[in-house]
């Protein structure tokens, strides 16, 4: 499902002394089945924007297009938008408060109001689509699992209100390597699944590389950047004016460029700069 | 936002008032009460009020800030008021079937009102000049004596900082939370009351949850760094009476003569 | 060289929920820490590094053998305290390790249990907050402050108890990029210092800036040397379900396809470096 955001700005604490301008006239269009990246340091708005995109804030100027949908209109039911757009928090798994994990991932549908038939489906559905084994961990409690499982859980209890938008705030945070790559693995796969648009944060400039088809970059509430992740991370000096990075890979060829090695630095993933480091060595070496 | 939510309304200044040590203003606040309640004439009220005027208009607190201060009470003072007006009796001077006003039923009623009025503006004088970490370090101190009685005073005053310290972070988190809750679809206001309260379960529960783990997180960090209660303990901040304290213990005990005399004599 | 820790068949157990066999967290390892030095400890959630950690300081007792801090015997109730102010810890949770909502006062915490002088607490609390880059918030409330902040100054909290040691249990996994550069800084600035840093951590470039890396697996060490031999084992540490470094993972790429690199070469600059020997 589509999304066009228009003019979009939002003030926190207007009309005190601490007002402040936390999303400044931002436009973008998202369309169908993309994958987007959103980066941005700490207290970008990255946040903010997030929770506007499924109603969670309201804008205090601006319009937000999901489909045909304007969710900023006066009137629009908040369990239409977001029966449309699902957001998973960072660090969700400290949301869940249910005796079982399938009671957990249930709430979300019951509160859709659908039928028992029907949200029975849709948890044993999420939850083997986070790559949970649905009769393995129905019936245990969700404070039992590891912080990995967890996550998916929590997950899951959004992935089970079937959105056409999922958004991800820092879905790999504080993760050890194994848990994150399967969480990346599980984006792909509900991806693949609900054919939706994923909406992802990230400080890890290698995942949204390879991930997003899409990458937004956000700075001090403004979006100044937005286009494909080659787009965006050939321009290594203007991320770095604002405090970000490249992805390491692409950091590494920077830096033999620098160094006087001539090879293309536009590189994204471990694959190309293995083979442009082959090329190059192969020639040079013998 | 919720995190800019002060507690017991902190006023930052630099003022004499400000940095009286805390123990002082404790007891100087105390001290005010009871006089307010020895005073029994409009004259002994006037001396309180030119005493808290001066210490307003010394301490920079905004007057406009403190009033604003008093509207949360507001109705607990028209209240008293009305009651006094209309139950007391004396020269009646208006009846309405049962409702009558009397010269001493106005009397009463100013006279209680004022006290009332004082009493609220002297106690959050306190508040508003002293950190809540300051007045938790003075409680401990002044409370010190009860532990020859078995009193555990340290404890108490350690819960209450922590209390302090965590009151932002556990705002911060029921935020959190409920937008979460309410991204999955989590209704909060429609519905009956016990609707509502069984609304607030998926609330509750992570919030609980995420007290314990904080309660342990916290207990583990500071046994780490070597608490082990009250004993044996030093405080990087000692308490000592500066000059500018021992003038205004002094100022207070004349002021509580003065007080007394006016009751005797006036 | 004096050791400042000595692990001695290390065996720690616990029991979950209603079970009855207890869960080895920890199974006999043994190992011996240099005064000074910069040990890194990796492995997955569950792989007992952080039980580890938490022995080293009598957080937790050993269900089996010892572990001597200095002289001082961990299970001893009278060296508790020497033992924690010698291996003082930061903890991962920015939040849940600050006790006071003044940052001044956090960082006196620890030096006002030890019941040390008034002054001197005052000199080693503003020593502690400036070798942390904190010395100018040292008024403000901890909630107003960015996680990376927050964690420096759990760091002062543990310097101003002046300890020999610090133990990091996993101090950036809550924090952005930034914070977590602030903090490797920090810890790079405090071993210069002569402190011994032991530093538990889950990202693999932490842990290169180390002298010394332990790779823990279900309880057990798995992989223990400097970092060029342990990352030399590419194979076996992600057997063990953990990243090799960005480098590691590319020259051993580029070996299999006939490429002589060195198998020292385990940072992006010792990489580029190689490279750039061929113009």
């Amino acid at each position: 499902m589509s999304i066009q955001v228009r003019n979009l700005s939002h003030i926190y604490s207007k009309g005190m002394p601490d007002e402040q301008l936390a999303l400044s006239n931002i436009n973008f269009d998202i369309y169908d089945g993309e994958i987007v990246g959103v980066i941005g340091h700490t207290g970008s708005g990255k946040s903010t924007l997030l929770q506007h995109l499924n109603g969670l804030l309201k804008p205090d100027s601006g319009t937000i297009m999901i489909g045909n949908t304007d969710i900023t209109a006066p009137g629009v039911a908040l369990k239409e938008i977001r029966r449309r757009v699902g957001l998973v928090f960072q660090y969700p798994e400290y949301q869940l408060f249910e005796e079982t994990v399938a009671q957990d991932v249930a709430f979300g549908p019951k509160n859709l109001g659908l039928s028992e038939a029907e949200i029975a489906d849709r948890v044993e559905e999420a939850l083997e689509l986070v790559g949970l084994d649905y009769e393995d961990i129905k019936d245990r409690s969700p404070f039992d699992l590891s912080g990995g499982q967890k996550r998916r859980v929590a997950i899951a209890g959004v992935i089970a209100m079937k959105p056409h938008v999922l958004i991800l705030d820092e879905p790999t945070a504080g993760l050890d390597p194994g848990a994150h790559q399967d969480i990346l693995e599980m984006i792909e796969e509900v991806h693949g699944a609900q054919n939706n648009n994923i909406i992802f944060v990230s400080h890890n400039m290698a995942d949204v590389a390879s991930l997003s088809d899409k990458v937004m970059v956000l700075d001090n509430g403004k979006l100044v950047m937005v286009g494909t992740p080659q787009e965006v991370f050939s321009q290594k000096q203007r991320l770095e004016s604002i405090g970000l990075n490249v992805p390491p890979v692409t950091n590494l060829m920077y830096q033999l460029k620098a160094g006087g090695i001539s090879i293309n630095e536009n590189v994204l993933t471990l694959k190309e700069a293995e083979e442009e480091l082959y090329n190059y060595l192969q020639r040079k070496m013998i | 936002m919720i995190r800019d939510i002060t507690l017991g309304q902190y006023y930052a200044g630099e003022s004499v008032i400000h940095r009286l040590d805390p123990r002082i203003k404790i007891i100087g606040t105390i001290l005010f009460i009871a006089e307010l309640f020895i005073v029994h004439d409009f004259i002994g009220f006037a001396f309180c009020g030119a005493a808290l005027a001066i210490i307003v208009g010394v301490s920079k607190v905004p007057p406009a800030f403190i009033l604003r201060g008093l509207k949360p009470i507001l109705l607990i003072i028209i209240f008293t008021f009305c009651l006094n007006i209309f139950m007391v009796d004396g020269r009646i001077i208006w009846q309405w079937g049962f409702l009558k006003i009397t010269v001493e039923g106005l009397y009463t009623a100013a006279f209680m009102g004022l006290r009332l009025v004082l009493l609220i503006i002297g106690s959050s004088l306190l508040t508003l000049t002293t950190k809540p970490i300051s007045l938790t370090d003075a409680i401990e101190r002044l409370l010190r004596p009860l532990n020859r009685i078995g009193v555990p005073t340290h404890e108490i005053a350690m819960m209450m900082s922590i209390a302090l310290r965590f009151i932002p972070t556990l705002l911060e988190e029921t935020d959190k939370i409920m937008k979460a809750q309410q991204a999955r679809g989590a209704d909060f206001e429609s519905g009956n009351i016990l609707s509502r309260a069984k609304s607030l379960i998926p609330i509750l529960v992570p919030l609980f949850v995420s007290a314990f783990r904080i309660a342990q997180d916290l207990a583990m960090a500071m046994e780490a760094r070597c608490y082990r209660g009250g004993k044996g303990r030093t405080r990087m901040h000692e308490m000592k009476f500066a000059g500018r304290d021992v003038a205004a213990m002094i100022t207070l005990g004349v002021f509580l003569v003065v007080i007394i005399l006016e009751r005797i004599y006036l | 060289m004096e050791k400042i820790i000595r692990i001695d068949n290390l065996i720690f157990e616990y029991t979950q929920g209603e079970e009855e066999t207890p869960i080895k967290a920890i199974n006999k390892i043994s190992l011996e820490i240099e005064k000074g030095s910069f040990t890194a400890i990796i492995g997955k959630n569950g792989s007992g590094k952080s039980t580890l950690a938490k022995n080293l300081n009598g957080l937790l007792l050993p269900s089996g053998g010892t572990i001597y801090v200095k002289s001082w015997d961990t299970k001893d109730d009278n060296h508790i305290w020497d033992v924690r102010q010698t291996a003082g810890m930061v903890f991962q949770n920015p939040d849940n390790q600050l006790v006071s909502s003044i940052v001044e006062d956090d960082v006196a915490f620890g030096p006002e249990n030890l019941g040390i002088e008034p002054q001197e607490i005052r000199k080693r609390v503003d020593q502690a907050l400036e070798s942390v880059n904190m010395g100018k918030y040292k008024k403000k409330a901890p909630h107003l402050l960015s996680g990376g902040q927050k964690q420096r100054i759990a760091i002062a909290g543990v310097v101003a108890m002046k300890p020999e040691c610090i133990i990091f249990d996993e101090p950036t996994a809550m924090l952005d990029p930034k914070g977590r550069d602030e903090i490797m800084q920090i810890i790079s600035e405090l071993h210069e210092e002569g402190i011994t840093v032991i530093l538990i951590t889950h990202f693999m470039d932490e842990a290169v800036r180390a002298e010394r890396v332990i790779i823990m697996n279900e309880g057990t060490i798995l992989l223990d040397g400097s970092p060029s031999e342990v990352f030399s084992k590419g194979e076996t540490i992600k057997e063990a379900n953990l990243d090799v470094p960005l480098a590691v993972e590319l020259a051993g790429r580029l070996r299999k396809r006939g490429i002589k690199i060195p198998q020292n070469i385990i940072t992006s600059e010792g990489l580029v470096a190689f490279v750039c020997q061929y113009k």
